[in-house]
C-alpha cells in the first residue's frame, strides 16, 4: 500500500470541479435510476406472481357431477363446485306459482344482469324449472344464506343472508333494500341425463 | 453508582472497571448519549395524567404479542388441515400452551383497548398538533398496521369466524371498481378462502407485518423524542428554559420520574389482564367468538357472523352505508375512510388552542356526540341488522338499528368534516403559559 491515498500514479487526471459536465451527470443518475426501476419491476413480477391462484388451485376448479334424483319436492341439496357451496332446489308447483308474484319487491326480476348464462334467462331462472341452481354465495359479500321456505304473509320461501340481511327468492333473484347489489349466480351447467346435473361446464362450452 | 461523570469525549480512557467498558463502548456506538437522549436527559412535562399510561402500556403489549406469539408459533401448523387441530393441541397437550394462547389472544384485545384510548388522549389534547404531525401520522400507521395484524390472525385458527370473517374482508376489495375481482383472487390464492390463504396470512401475521410495526413504533418514538411531549394543558414546554442548563422548567426527567410512574400503570394493567386471561379469557364471546370454537366449513356460513369487537365500528358504517346501483363500493369506500380520516385531523383543527381544557362547549359537543356514536356504532356491529326489529311503514319498514347505524354514520364523519368551522367558532378560554396541574 502506498502511503499517499490520492495516488495520482495511474495516469488518470482529475478535473477541476469547474469542468463536471452537470447535464451528462444528471443523464447518468437518470439513467441509471431508470434501469434500476426497469430491474424492481422485473424482480417484483415472480413475487407478486407467487400469490396467484396455483396450477394446482386452477385444476381443482373442474366441473362436478352431480346426482339429483334424491331431493325431495320442496328441500334443496348444496354440491360444492370450486370450493363454494352450489344449491339445488326441487321446487314445488306451489313454489314456482309464488314467483311472480312478489316481481314488484325485487331489484331485478327480468334478470336484466347477467348473473346467469343465457339459457336461463327465462320465468324459472333454470334449464328444467323444477330444479333452480345458483352458487349459494352472497352477492354482497360472499356469506353463504340460509334457506328459509316457511312461506308466511309476506314471504314466499327463499334465503336470508346472516351477514348482512340480503333476502332472495327461490330463484335466487334479490329484493329490493338488500345490502346485496344483484341476483345469486347462476353457475354454467347441464343435463347429463335427466337426474345427473354437471355443474361448472354447459353445452356451450362443448360445442 | 458513584456521581463521576462519563466524559463523552474520552478517548483511551485508562479508567477500571464498568466505566472503562462504557468508555470502550460509547467510542464505538452512542449507548450513553442514547441512553441520555431518550432517557436520562430527555424531558418530559411534569403534568402527564392518567391518560399517558396508555403509550407505554402499548409498547408492552407490543413486547408481550411477539413473545407469546414466537412461542405459538412452535407448536401452530399453518395449513388447512392441520390448522385448527394444531390450536386445540396446544390448549390441551402443551404444557402452558391455553395461557400463552389465551395471552395471545387477550393481547391482541387489550392492544386495541390500550391503542384506542392513547388514540383519544391525543385527540383531547391535541396531540397531533404542529408540530407533532408526524408523530401523529406513525400513529396512524401504526393503527392501520395493527388493524392487518388483527385480522391475518384471526384466520390462522381456522374455526367458522375466522374463515368467514376473512372471506366477508376479502370481498371487501372485490368490490373496488374494475381491478376489484381479480385482486381479491389475487390476496386469495384462490377462488376462495382457503390453504393458500392461510399458508400467506400467516407470512403476513408473523413476519411481514410486525417487522412493519416496530418500524413504524421505532419512527414514531424518534419524532416524539425530537420534538418533545405534549401535555394536558397542550402548552409547550420548550418556551420557558432555564436559562443556565437550557432544560425545560417545566419538564422532567424520563427516568426515573416517568418509569416508575408508569410502573405503577403496568402493575394496574397486569391486574386486570391477568383476571382476563385467567377467569374470563373469551370475555363473554367479545374476545374470542363461540362460533370459532367450530372448524371452518366453506360450505357453510354461522347463523350470525360479526367480526371482534374492535372492528364493529366501522362493521357498522360498512352495513350502514347503501349501495349505489349494483356497487358496494360505497359502504367499502365509507368503511376505509371512517379509518384513515384521523390521518387528516391535525390539518382539520383549526382552533388556537391544543387541550380539551381550553376548548369552548361546541367543540366538547361535537367530541361528545362522536364518542357516543363511535360507541353505538360499536355496539350495534356486535348484532345482526335487524336487532331492533322494523319500524312502521311511514319508514318503509326500514331496521331501526339501520337508521340509527346511518344517523350515528353521520355524525361520526360530520365530526371530521365541519371541524375546520366548528374549531374556528368555538369560544375558547386563554391558555396558560406554564404547564397546570
Amino acid at each position: 500500500m502506498s502511503d499517499t491515498k490520492y495516488d495520482n500514479s495511474n495516469g488518470l487526471s482529475f478535473q477541476s470541479p469547474t469542468a463536471i459536465d452537470l447535464e451528462k451527470r444528471k443523464f447518468l443518475i437518470q439513467a441509471t435510476a431508470a434501469t434500476g426501476a426497469v430491474g424492481a419491476a422485473a424482480v417484483a413480477v415472480p413475487f407478486v406472481g407467487s400469490m396467484l391462484p396455483s396450477e394446482r388451485a386452477k385444476a381443482a376448479g373442474a366441473p362436478v357431477e352431480v346426482d339429483i334424483s334424491k331431493i325431495e319436492p320442496g328441500s334443496m341439496m348444496t354440491a360444492e363446485w370450486r370450493g363454494q357451496p352450489v344449491w339445488i332446489i326441487h321446487r314445488t308447483e306451489e313454489m314456482l306459482a309464488k314467483l311472480d308474484a312478489h316481481n314488484a319487491q325485487l331489484a331485478d326480476p327480468d334478470l336484466e344482469v347477467p348473473q346467469q348464462p343465457a339459457y336461463t334467462k327465462n320465468k324459472g331462472r333454470a334449464i328444467n324449472e323444477k330444479y333452480a341452481v345458483m352458487l349459494g354465495t352472497c352477492t354482497h359479500l360472499g356469506c353463504s344464506p340460509n334457506a328459509n321456505f316457511a312461506v308466511t304473509a309476506d314471504w314466499d320461501g327463499g334465503f336470508v343472508c346472516p351477514c348482512h340481511g340480503s333476502k332472495f327468492d327461490l330463484s335466487g333473484r334479490v329484493f329490493k333494500g338488500s345490502p346485496a347489489p344483484t341476483n345469486l349466480v347462476v353457475p354454467p351447467h347441464q343435463y347429463l341425463t335427466e337426474s345427473v346435473l354437471l355443474i361448472g361446464e354447459d353445452k356451450q362450452a362443448e360445442a | 453508582m458513584t456521581d463521576q461523570k462519563v466524559s463523552a469525549t474520552a478517548s483511551g480512557s485508562t479508567g477500571s472497571g464498568s466505566s472503562g467498558l462504557l468508555d470502550w463502548v460509547d467510542a464505538r456506538f452512542p449507548l450513553t448519549s442514547n441512553i441520555k437522549n431518550h432517557l436520562t436527559e430527555y424531558y418530559a412535562p411534569k403534568n402527564f395524567n392518567f391518560w399517558y399510561f396508555f403509550g407505554s402500556l402499548a409498547l408492552l403489549v407490543l413486547v408481550m404479542q411477539i413473545v407469546t406469539g414466537i412461542f405459538l408459533t412452535m407448536h401452530y401448523k399453518p395449513d388447512a388441515q392441520e390448522a385448527f387441530a394444531s390450536v386445540e393441541y396446544i390448549m390441551r397437550d402443551v404444557f402452558g400452551g391455553n395461557i400463552i394462547r389465551y395471552m395471545h389472544s387477550t393481547g391482541a384485545s387489550m392492544f386495541f383497548v390500550v391503542v384506542y384510548l392513547h388514540m383519544f388522549r391525543g385527540v383531547i389534547y391535541g396531540s397531533y398538533r404542529t408540530p407533532r404531525e408526524l408523530i401523529w401520522l406513525f400513529g396512524v400507521g401504526i393503527f392501520l398496521v395493527l388493524m392487518g395484524e388483527a385480522f391475518f390472525g384471526y384466520l390462522l385458527p381456522w374455526g367458522q369466524m375466522s374463515y368467514w370473517g376473512a372471506q366477508v374482508i376479502v370481498n371487501l376489495f372485490s368490490t373496488i371498481p374494475f381491478i376489484g375481482p381479480d385482486l381479491s383472487e389475487w390476496l386469495r390464492g384462490d377462488y376462495l378462502v382457503s390453504d393458500a390463504t392461510l399458508n400467506r396470512f400467516f407470512a403476513f401475521h408473523v413476519i411481514a407485518l410486525p417487522l412493519v410495526l416496530l418500524g413504524l413504533v421505532a419512527v414514531h418514538l424518534i419524532a416524539l423524542h425530537e420534538v418533545g411531549s405534549n401535555n394536558p394543558d397542550g402548552v409547550e414546554i420548550k418556551k420557558h428554559k432555564d436559562k443556565t442548563t437550557g432544560i425545560p422548567l417545566d419538564g422532567i426527567p424520563f427516568h426515573p420520574y416517568y418509569t416508575v410512574k408508569d410502573l405503577v400503570g403496568v402493575v394496574v394493567f397486569l391486574m386486570v389482564f391477568t383476571a382476563i386471561v385467567f377467569f374470563a379469557p373469551e370475555m363473554g364471546g367479545y374476545f374470542l367468538e363461540a362460533n370459532n370454537f367450530v372448524p371452518a366449513d366453506p360450505l357453510k356460513t354461522p347463523a350470525h357472523i360479526a367480526p371482534v369487537w374492535y372492528f364493529t365500528p366501522y362493521y357498522s358504517i360498512l352495513r350502514a352505508v347503501p349501495p349505489i346501483g349494483i356497487s358496494q363500493f360505497p359502504g367499502v369506500a365509507a368503511m376505509g375512510l371512517s379509518v384513515v380520516v384521523f390521518a387528516f385531523l391535525p390539518w382539520l383543527d383549526k382552533s388556537p388552542v391544543r387541550s380539551i381544557r381550553y376548548r369552548g362547549n361546541l367543540y366538547k359537543g361535537w367530541l361528545a356526540a362522536f364518542v357516543v356514536s363511535f360507541v353505538i356504532l360499536g355496539y350495534l356491529g356486535t348484532l345482526p341488522a335487524d336487532t331492533w326489529g322494523q319500524f312502521g311503514a311511514w319508514m318503509g319498514k326500514a331496521d331501526r338499528a339501520t337508521v340509527v347505524a346511518r344517523i350515528c354514520t353521520a355524525i361520526y364523519f360530520l365530526f371530521f368534516i365541519l371541524m375546520p368551522w366548528y374549531t374556528k367558532r368555538d369560544k375558547t378560554k386563554a391558555m396558560p403559559e406554564r404547564v397546570t396541574h
